[in-house]
């Protein structure tokens, strides 16, 4: 297994299998035993081109628990874009002011121009509708929590799964393990073809549902996304369909117990805020072990562990 | 063999690219910047093909094509062959092969493309699919056939 050691983390498909296990085995470890010390000394440039509060806390308290500073921006509208300054140049010089990057930007392959233009590890945190790795990471960090094991595991995805980059980015991962897949959406709002294909070509096995009730009973994790409502040309259409992808409490009455609901959060009204007590509910787990996969993962491509 | 040579004029020295993929002739001009060669160019569409149903060829005077440059049409000419001629004989004949990576030509079709915004040189790279080639985007990682790209670049 090749070190991480200076690399950037665009694409989920940058990381082997022993890699990911590799950095879910480090968030493991800093999970139980914080290390405030570990990166004294070094800076994380957090260039958020785009404002994402929640992913950016992430990185940046994942950076001061690990004892390194954080230097950037929140909104890159507001610095030097707006001043027409092309990423790549903003890129190249703040990596020669920092050790690492964080960024997300609102187009579609900044992360890989931007590795380009510095010679400093890039970490993707969101490039439009693209990548997310990190969320990738943290998803299968939590199955593996909540669950002991990936391998053998009943997995479903559900909302929208063709605009849904997370629920894409979760499937292309799960490959590398031996789980069977649901997937759970409005026939509109299914499963792209191309990831369908790659499933085929891994070998793993899928079904394709249009109720939450077809398969909930069956799973061991029910993995919840937010369908928006910009989506639907008709919104007569999105209110129907609203209604129908929206996990009640109710609906928990004849689940494994070992059932895990997840959702990348924030939500909107598909998740019942009831279900927040129950024993399913892992999704604040799941958002907080964010700050652990992203420890990990700077740590390693720090070469710090 | 006879009849197809007919049926574009010959020519005594330079390149014939055969077997284009019908409707790509005129890309694989703009590509090599052919209008702008001094001598003759004469360019077949659709003509009948045993092997391809239709077909387009290029006659090039005067010209050597290079195998780098038979490798970047290679993309409209998939089946393509390049026979160069000297003094009306074919002395060298070899087929156009698709290269993985391609650089620069292609015009990524998503509009939320980082090469859309800023001074990019494209890659895509190649995934040939039983015979429908299809070509990832490096920066956006989005998938296209090759009827999805509407625009390619000059040299
Ligand atoms: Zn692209």
């Amino acid at each position: 297994m090749a070190s991480l050691a200076g690399r950037s983390i665009v694409s989920i498909k940058d990381l082997s299998k022993e890699e990911i296990l590799s950095v879910l085995g480090k968030a493991d470890r800093l999970k139980i035993n914080p290390e405030p010390r570990l990166l004294e000394g070094m800076v994380l440039g957090s260039c958020f081109f785009e404002p994402s509060t929640r992913t950016r806390l992430s990185f940046e308290t994942a950076m001061s628990k690990l004892g390194g500073k954080v230097v950037g921006f929140a909104d890159g509208a507001v610095t030097s874009a707006k001043k027409g300054e092309t990423m790549w140049d903003s890129m190249r010089i703040i990596g020669q002011y920092v050790d690492v990057i964080a960024m997300r930007h609102p187009l579609e392959g900044a992360a890989r121009r931007a590795s380009e233009a510095t010679n400093k590890p890039v970490l993707n945190g969101g490039d439009g509708a693209n990548q997310h790795p990190t969320q990738t990471l943290l998803d299968l960090f939590t199955i593996r929590e909540c669950q002991g094991r990936i391998d053998g595991l009943d997995i479903a995805l559900v909302g929208d799964l063709k605009y849904g980059r997370t629920t894409h980015s979760l499937a292309q991962a799960l490959t590398h393990f031996n789980v069977r897949l649901h997937f759970v959406a409005p026939d509109s709002l299914q499963m792209p073809d191309y990831i369908c294909e790659e499933l085929k070509n891994a070998g793993v096995e899928f079904h394709i549902y249009d109720k939450m009730e077809d398969v909930i009973n069956e799973v061991d994790i029910f993995y919840l996304t937010r369908i928006q409502g910009e989506r639907f040309p008709d919104q007569m259409e999105y209110e129907r369909i609203k209604n129908v992808f929206r996990l009640k409490k109710e609906m928990l009455s004849d689940v494994r117990n070992n059932l895990k609901i997840m959702h990348p959060l924030p939500r909107v009204n598909e998740l019942d805020e009831k279900i927040d007590d129950t024993s399913h509910a892992y999704y604040f787990e799941e958002a907080q072990n964010g700050l652990f996969v992203r420890q990990a993962l700077i740590a390693s491509v720090l070469g710090k562990i | 063999m006879e009849q197809k040579t007919l049926s574009v004029s010959a020519i005594k020295d330079g390149t014939v690219i055969d077997h284009i993929s019908a409707g790509h002739a005129l890309k694989i001009v703009r590509l090599l910047d052919l209008a702008s060669h001094k001598q003759v160019v004469t360019i077949g569409l659709n003509l009948p093909s045993g092997s391809l149903g239709v077909k387009d060829i290029i006659k090039v005077a005067g010209k050597e094509l290079s195998e780098e440059e038979a490798d970047r049409v290679a993309m409209f000419a998939p089946q393509g062959t390049v026979n160069i001629i000297k003094d009306f004989q074919v002395v060298k004949k070899f087929n156009t092969r698709l290269p993985s990576l391609i650089t620069h030509i292609i015009v990524c079709p998503n509009p939320k493309c980082i090469t859309n915004h800023e001074a990019i040189e494209t890659k895509f790279k190649t995934i040939g699919n039983n015979g429908q080639l299809k070509l990832q985007c490096h920066y956006c990682e989005k998938i296209f056939l090759q009827s999805d790209i509407l625009e390619y670049k000059n040299n």
